[in-house]
Parts: structure tokens; C-alpha cells; sequence
């Protein structure tokens, strides 16, 4: 059965989301990530969604959750590369995305990641460190 | 009786296209004053043409110009429309390329049938039905292609009017000048974003110094762009809230609490270089 | 030329295509890119609610022509079990951010014009149009 690639990238775990969900793939993204977070003892996982046209309040839930039990495994979750059509859509949906934080692109949210375990700040984006 | 009386129009035509076309020419000729926009041969194979289209178009005996028996005579009167518009022409003296293929029509019509009124009458006016409908189909040409030219000169001048400056490495800045209304304001954040993007930035300053007044919509809008901003990894700071904007935001009930404000573009740029790890400093005195 | 089809809400799959017939269709008529992110988005939300909640139904996505402006309006039909209380349904998706509610105001908020029927035992059909 298909399933999305996780990647690893340096310390941490790197998930380009590029198809359509539906429930069973999310699931099982669900099922692998938090295993390999175990199995790898990672840091932080970074989600590229850089090449999604749409995202709906399903995969709004499903970021969100992946961010929440990364959280409880003491990782630090970061949604890279959101395109400006889905970004207006997503405000306009009011979908917050809670406990998310987000970066322009994959190396920026290394970036984030490592400072944010390094110094431990709670800043939301790039723009703190 | 009445289908019998439409097909005498397609075959009158027929018979006598030559006289027709020679009287359309004339009476076009004494309408228009553009004697020197068009040579007379020009306005010939104009006539020819149509006349030849129009002729094919009539056998189908029907009189929806929106069918697609009608299709040429549309497609040729669409040309015709356009480069008369290019010409100087206004979208009357076009039109009046149609309607005075009337009198001849009419005139071919009376000597054919004469006596018969009632069949006179029915072909009069089906006859005239289809060139005021072609007539109109060129008058609206011309509109469209006039809103299409006035919709493109808006857009120039939106993007004209809000450009997004680079101010240093990662740090951008739209300076929002005049009245906001919501269409453009919604562009020219569509812009903003789109820009972060290319730049790379991450910090985006947007100074209202220049904007006179703040309504709750324009704000909201601000917000969202904010927002959408945050959630492509990106900060916005919001530079040059005078006084009164200030007081209207607050009347509005806009929370502005999640967002960091600043009085002047220069305030802001300052923290947008603390954040981004840089700052300026002056030369030390010698 | 006109736009009007109708197509089976059942499965995961087809949200993907409604997805897809809506963004050929809002391109068709014209809609810059966000425009049709945003159609495109709600016609996920509302299909979603068709399945999840409706236990499968019909999108029908027709072409509008409106003195000179064009549009595209969707139709989410199900005969399940219907909405009690649409009121408080709109409401508390948007403040909890969960299940049906979400999607029925994010739909609203993301269309210009926006309708829904629905009675428990009867069914629900909501209706959103985009204005270009």
C-alpha cells in the first residue's frame, strides 16, 4: 500500500506531503512518523507542504496532530513552504493550526529548529532567533 | 405562410445581390462622414463580404443571431467591429454598417412582393429584427473591448502604485499610499505575500503612513495578510498608525495586540534588523 | 461553453476528483489563483461533510452567467440524516475548529453566496456560488 517517505535530514525528520490525502494515508503518516521519532530518537520533524495547491481543514487536523504527538515524544514540529493562495485560504477558513510553527522553506526551518533546541525560544517563525 | 415568407428573403437576396449592394454602399457613404477613414473599395469588399455570409446565414430561415448558422456573419462583423474601433470610429457609425442595409433590403422587398401586405409586413420585419440584433452584437463588441481596455489600465495601475522594496536582506517593505479600498487592497497583499516568497524574506514591514483613513474592512484585511504572512513563516510589522487611524482601530474593536506596530517605518526597520541579526551602527569618530 | 456537471460523493477518491473538476472549471472561467484556491477548498470541506456526515451524496458544479459577470455555483446533496440545529452547527465549528461545523462556516466564509437546507430525517443540500 502506498505510503508518504520520511526522510531523514541531519537530526531531524524531513515528510514532503505532494498528494491528496485521504484517511488511510494520513493515518498511516500518522503510525510512521511517530515511530521513527521513537526509533530515531528525533528532534524535530519538518512537513513540506510546498507542493500542496489546497489544504482543507482534514489535513489542517492532521498537521496539527502530527505536531501534538511529536510534542508529547519531545519533538519539535515545523510546516515549511506554504504557498500564498493556501495561506490566504487558510486564514479565511480560520483555521489556526495550532502549535504549529512554520517556516518559508526547508532549510529555514533547520534553522528554526536548531535554534529553538539550542536556546530554547518560543518564537512562532523565521523571524526569531 | 409565414415560413414560406422567410425563405423569399434568403432568395431575394440572391436575386439581387449586385443591386443591393451597390444602393448599401451608397447609403453607407452618405451616413458616415469618413469619407477619408475608408476608401471606397475597401467599403466594397466589406459589403461583399457580409453580404455574402448574410446571404448564407438566411437560408437557415431562423432569426437567433446567437445560433451557429450565424456564426460567420459574427465572426466577420467581430473584425469588422475591431478594426473599426482601431480606427477611430465610434461604435454608432459601426453599427450604422448594418443598419443601412435596410432601405435596400426594403426596397428589393416592396418590389417583390407589392401587393402582398400582410407577407410585406412579415418580411419587413424579420428582415429588421436580424440587422437590429446584428447591429446591437457590434455595439456590444466595442463595449466589451472598451471595459477589457479600462480593466488592463487598472491593473497597471494598482501594481504601479504599490510596489514592494527590498530594504535589506530578508526585510521588505510596502509603503501603502492614498485611499484603500478592499478590491485593491486584497491585490496588493496577494502581491505581498507572493513576494515574500521570491525574496525570501522574513519580515515584511507595512507602512500606512500614507493612508488617510482605515475602515474595518481594510483592517481585516491587514490582519488577515498578517496572518497568511505567520503562516508562510514570515513576521509583518505595521509601521505609521498616525493618531487618528489609531483611534479608529480602537473603536472598531480591531485587536492589533498579536501584531507588533510601530510609528515610523524607520522604528520598524530598526527591529526588523535586530531580528534578523544585524544592526547599524555609526562609523567610530576619528 | 456552459458547465454543468454532477458527480458521486462516496469516497476519498472522489473528493479528489471533485476537487479536480472544480479547479478545471473555475479556471475555465477564469478565476486567478486564489479565487480558485478558495472554491476549490470549500468544495473539499462541503464533499467531506457529504461523506462523513451525509453518508455520501452529489456535487453538482454549474457555470453562471449573471449581467456580464460570471460564476460558479456548487451543489452538495445528501439523503442522510440530516442537521438539527444548523444554527449552533455553523457556530461551534468555527469555535472548536472540529467536524461539521468548520466545514459549513469555513464554506460561507470562503463564497460569496452561501445556502443550506437541511432537516433532521430529511437530508442536506448546501448550495455556495463564487462571483468572478
Amino acid at each position: 500500500m502506498e505510503r508518504i517517505p520520511i526522510l531523514t535530514m541531519n537530526e531531524f525528520l524531513l515528510v514532503s506531503i505532494q498528494v491528496d490525502m485521504h484517511d488511510r494515508l494520513a493515518m498511516t503518516l500518522q503510525e510512521d512518523l511517530t515511530n521513527r521519532i521513537v526509533r530515531d530518537r528525533a528532534r524535530g520533524v519538518l512537513i513540506d507542504i510546498s507542493s500542496l495547491e489546497i489544504v482543507d481543514s482534514f489535513m489542517g487536523r492532521m498537521i496539527s496532530n502530527i505536531a501534538a504527538m511529536s510534542r508529547v515524544l519531545d519533538a519539535e514540529t515545523v510546516v515549511v513552504g506554504m504557498r500564498p493562495a493556501v495561506a490566504i485560504t487558510l486564514v479565511e477558513l480560520g483555521l489556526a493550526l495550532p502549535g504549529v510553527r512554520t517556516s518559508l522553506n526547508v532549510d529555514r526551518g533547520m534553522a528554526l529548529l536548531r535554534s529553538s533546541l539550542a536556546g530554547g525560544g518560543n518564537g512562532h517563525g523565521d523571524a526569531d532567533r | 405562410m409565414a415560413i414560406r415568407g422567410r425563405s423569399r428573403l434568403s432568395e431575394m437576396v440572391n436575386k439581387h445581390e449586385a443591386g443591393i449592394l451597390t444602393d448599401w454602399i451608397k447609403e453607407q457613404l452618405a451616413a458616415v462622414k469618413a469619407a477619408d477613414r475608408i476608401s471606397e473599395s475597401d467599403l466594397r469588399s466589406e459589403c461583399q463580404r457580409f453580404l455574402a455570409v448574410f446571404k448564407d446565414a438566411l437560408r437557415s430561415d431562423g432569426d437567433d443571431i446567437a445560433t451557429a448558422p450565424w456564426s460567420e456573419a459574427r465572426e466577420m462583423l467581430a473584425d469588422l467591429s475591431r478594426s473599426r474601433a482601431r480606427a477611430g470610429y465610434t461604435p454608432s457609425e459601426t453599427a450604422t454598417f448594418v443598419l443601412s442595409l435596410k432601405r435596400p433590403l426594403f426596397d428589393r422587398l416592396r418590389g417583390e412582393i407589392g401587393r402582398d401586405a400582410d407577407t410585406l409586413a412579415d418580411e419587413v420585419w424579420h428582415a429588421t429584427v436580424l440587422l437590429d440584433r446584428l447591429a446591437l452584437f457590434t455595439t456590444e463588441l466595442f463595449q466589451k473591448s472598451r471595459e477589457g481596455i479600462i480593466l488592463r489600465q487598472q491593473q497597471d495601475m494598482l501594481e504601479l502604485s504599490t510596489p514592494v522594496v527590498q530594504l535589506w536582506e530578508g526585510i521588505l517593505a510596502l509603503p501603502l499610499i492614498g485611499t484603500l479600498d478592499s478590491a485593491r487592497t486584497q491585490v496588493v497583499m496577494e502581491n505581498l505575500l507572493q513576494r515574500i516568497v521570491e525574496t525570501g524574506a522574513s519580515i515584511a514591514i507595512i507602512d500606512i503612513t500614507g493612508v488617510a483613513t482605515v475602515d474595518t474592512l481594510v483592517a481585516q484585511h491587514l490582519l488577515k495578510t498578517v496572518a497568511a504572512a505567520r503562516l508562510m513563516g514570515a513576521d509583518c510589522i505595521i509601521s505609521g498608525i498616525r493618531p487618528q487611524i489609531a483611534q479608529t482601530i480602537v473603536h472598531l474593536g480591531v485587536e492589533l495586540n498579536t501584531v507588533v506596530t510601530k510609528a515610523t517605518l524607520a522604528d520598524a526597520f530598526i527591529i526588523a534588523l535586530h531580528k534578523t541579526g544585524s544592526s547599524i551602527g555609526r562609523p567610530a569618530k576619528a | 461553453m456552459p458547465i454543468d456537471e454532477t458527480l458521486p460523493v462516496h469516497s476519498s477518491n472522489d473528493i479528489v476528483v471533485v476537487r479536480q473538476v472544480v479547479r478545471t472549471s473555475a479556471v475555465e472561467i477564469g478565476f486567478n489563483l486564489v479565487e480558485q484556491t478558495k472554491i476549490v477548498t470549500a468544495a473539499s470541506e462541503l464533499a467531506r461533510n457529504t461523506i462523513d456526515h451525509g453518508g455520501g451524496g452529489t456535487a453538482r458544479v454549474q457555470s453562471l452567467w449573471n449581467s456580464g459577470r460570471a460564476g460558479l455555483r456548487l451543489t452538495f446533496e445528501d439523503k442522510g440524516p440530516g442537521i438539527p440545529d444548523l444554527e449552533l452547527a455553523l457556530k461551534d465549528g468555527y469555535t472548536t475548529g472540529l467536524g461539521l461545523g468548520l466545514g459549513l462556516s469555513g464554506a460561507r466564509r470562503l463564497s460569496n453566496e452561501f445556502e443550506i437546507q437541511s432537516r433532521p430525517g430529511e437530508g442536506t443540500r448546501v448550495t455556495i456560488t463564487r462571483w468572478k
